[in-house]
């Protein structure tokens, strides 16, 4: 195969967008937490991103698209430290098929894996230890996010090499099961292993700065367009109606969310905007590319509506899922995955395809859910017994960013300080 | 000497310094303050969780005046702060046993 250099510079940028989208959920995520903790939640964000990134380059790409084990996870040692993913015996780049170096969708591939288990620590705000958490994305990424990328993307279970194509192919473009799925359910064990934040649903815990949400928000749509024009793999139509389902979704979402919100709540809230926008993101992601520009805005509107009731179920039943990680990315990861079944072009059931895709989408979304349970749950009790999840009561209520990062956001958190020493 | 105190609202402040300066007042105290009356707080909704803010914003404002100057002072505070509407606030009154003006180092009435 000849070098596509236009596909490659998409390729390109599109890595450095979803790059971008997790400093962006940091902002996304520190804006909705206390004032006393953003920095936690941001460095939860970045510890993902550097933890991540060099196991991927190890055996990241090795388990997620190595040779296949039993159709669950590639073989870590295949490729690991990616020998013979970059050149060939020849010496020169392996180029896929659509033209485009294989490093290069080595890099674009990472920052999923990335995004995915940052999603994660929305659910944990506030109150788990940062050596944990990094001890978990390491973890979770090789038994929870590769095994998941190699059975719907790498011909395993889940793709269209599995035993399930023969009722119809699974289609996840984007990463409906692999991403929003996966993080929901991992987030939803999550919360309940490390249990409430103290004070949950009676104390006042209040989004510190909506502006930063509003801003990570940005950024993530921003993002998304690499996440889902990217996921064409080369710079041709299938990008460009991904681009616009992607916003066409997301906008719908917003009006959905916000419909709900005037209703129920009288007021319509940025912050409910903001949350209108990822639930758009995270619904068209699986369907961006079986779908139509019309076809997307049944996927946005209803993400937004389904969402919108969904942040309140933690209340109700007693979980706390502190920034809405179930609400939003399970239930419209869901409910995108399931799109599809209803709304793809070629085979969905209101196109006369038939129940096969509809079918086969709901198997795959279960299939996801089990897996992600039960993986999460495992390394989450593991921690729990060796290293402790909890900080302290006493510096959950002071504020983990001075007790764990020896820092505080904002310079009315710690007024009144005088320099000791400086030390070079 | 008497401290008048006044709790007022915060859009009312523009016109209560002006017609204290008018009344021949020629300082001040004002800061942000927060509290509440019989006019209770509002709510605010962050996705679906309401929360009831039960401390109002406010303005509080300083003058020191004579013995004789008090009550009137009290009603022009009153007068330029008042919009009908519940949350308008309180003035208050209070003795005071002295004033140094740090500047000249005077006293009393004097340092007023």
């Amino acid at each position: 195969m000849e070098l596509d250099t236009g596909a490659t510079a998409w390729m390109l940028t599109s890595a450095s967008l979803v790059l971008l989208m997790t400093p962006g959920l940091a902002l996304f995520y520190g804006g909705m937490v206390r004032g006393k903790s953003v920095l936690n939640m941001m460095m939860m964000s970045f510890g993902a991103i550097a933890v991540t990134a060099v196991i991927y380059v190890l055996w990241g790409w090795s388990m997620s698209y190595g040779s296949d084990i039993g159709g669950i996870i590639g073989n870590p040692f295949d490729q690991f430290a990616l020998q013979g993913a970059i050149y060939d015996e020849a010496g020169e780049f392996i180029i896929d098929g659509f033209g485009v170096p294989g490093i290069v969708g080595v890099g674009f591939q990472a920052t999923f894996a990335i995004i995915t288990v940052a999603l994660i620590s929305g659910a944990i705000a506030d109150r788990v230890k940062f050596g944990t958490w990094m001890v978990f994305v390491a973890l979770w990424v090789t038994f929870g996010y590769f095994p998941m990328a190699h059975m719907v993307w790498g011909g395993g279970l889940l793709s269209g090499d599995g035993p399930f194509a023969s009722i119809a192919a699974p289609i996840d473009f984007a990463g409906g099961t692999v991403v929003h799925i996966n993080a929901g359910v991992a987030a939803l064990v999550l919360a309940l292993v490390v249990g409430k934040r103290k004070g949950f649903g009676t104390e006042p815990m209040r989004p510190h700065n909506l502006t930063l949400v509003m801003l990570g928000a940005a950024l993530l749509w921003f993002g998304w367009f690499g996440f889902n024009g990217g996921s064409a793999f080369t710079a041709d139509g299938f990008a460009g109606l991904a681009w616009v389902n992607t916003t066409v979704a997301t906008a719908a979402a917003v009006l959905g969310w916000l419909v709900v919100e005037k209703f129920r709540d009288g007021s319509a809230t940025s912050l409910g905007a903001a949350s209108g926008v990822v639930a758009g993101l995270v619904a068209i992601t699986p369907a961006a590319g079986s779908v139509s520009p019309f076809g997307s805005i049944f996927v946005g509107v209803l993400a937004g509506v389904f969402s919108a009731f969904a942040v309140g179920l933690k209340y109700k039943l007693g979980y706390d899922d502190s920034l809405d990680v179930v609400g939003v990315h399970l239930v419209s990861g869901l409910w995108g995955t399931l799109a599809i079944g209803f709304l793809a072009t070629e085979t969905g059931l209101f196109y006369g395809g038939g129940v096969n895709q509809l079918a086969v989408q709901a198997i795959i979304a279960v299939v996801a859910m089990v897996f992600s349970a039960v993986v999460t749950y495992i390394l989450a009790i593991l921690l729990k017994a060796t290293m402790g999840w909890r900080v302290s009561e006493e510096v959950e209520v002071n504020g983990i960013d001075l007790a764990v990062h020896g820092e505080s956001a904002y310079e009315g958190l710690s007024s009144g300080s005088v320099i000791k020493e400086v030390r070079a | 000497m008497k401290l008048v105190t006044g709790v007022i609202q915060p859009h009312r402040l523009d016109d209560v310094k002006s017609a204290l300066e008018a009344a021949g007042v020629r300082g001040m105290t004002v800061s942000e303050a927060s509290g509440y009356g019989r006019q209770k707080g509002h709510t605010e909704v962050y996705r679906g969780a309401e929360y009831t803010v039960d401390l109002v914003p406010k303005v509080r404002i300083e003058v020191l005046v004579s013995d004789a100057d008090a009550p009137s002072i009290v009603d022009v505070v009153v007068g330029a702060a008042q919009t009908g509407k519940i949350g308008d606030g309180k003035v208050w009154t209070v003795p005071v046993d002295d004033v140094a003006r740090v500047r000249t180092g005077e006293h009393g009435d004097a340092a007023l």
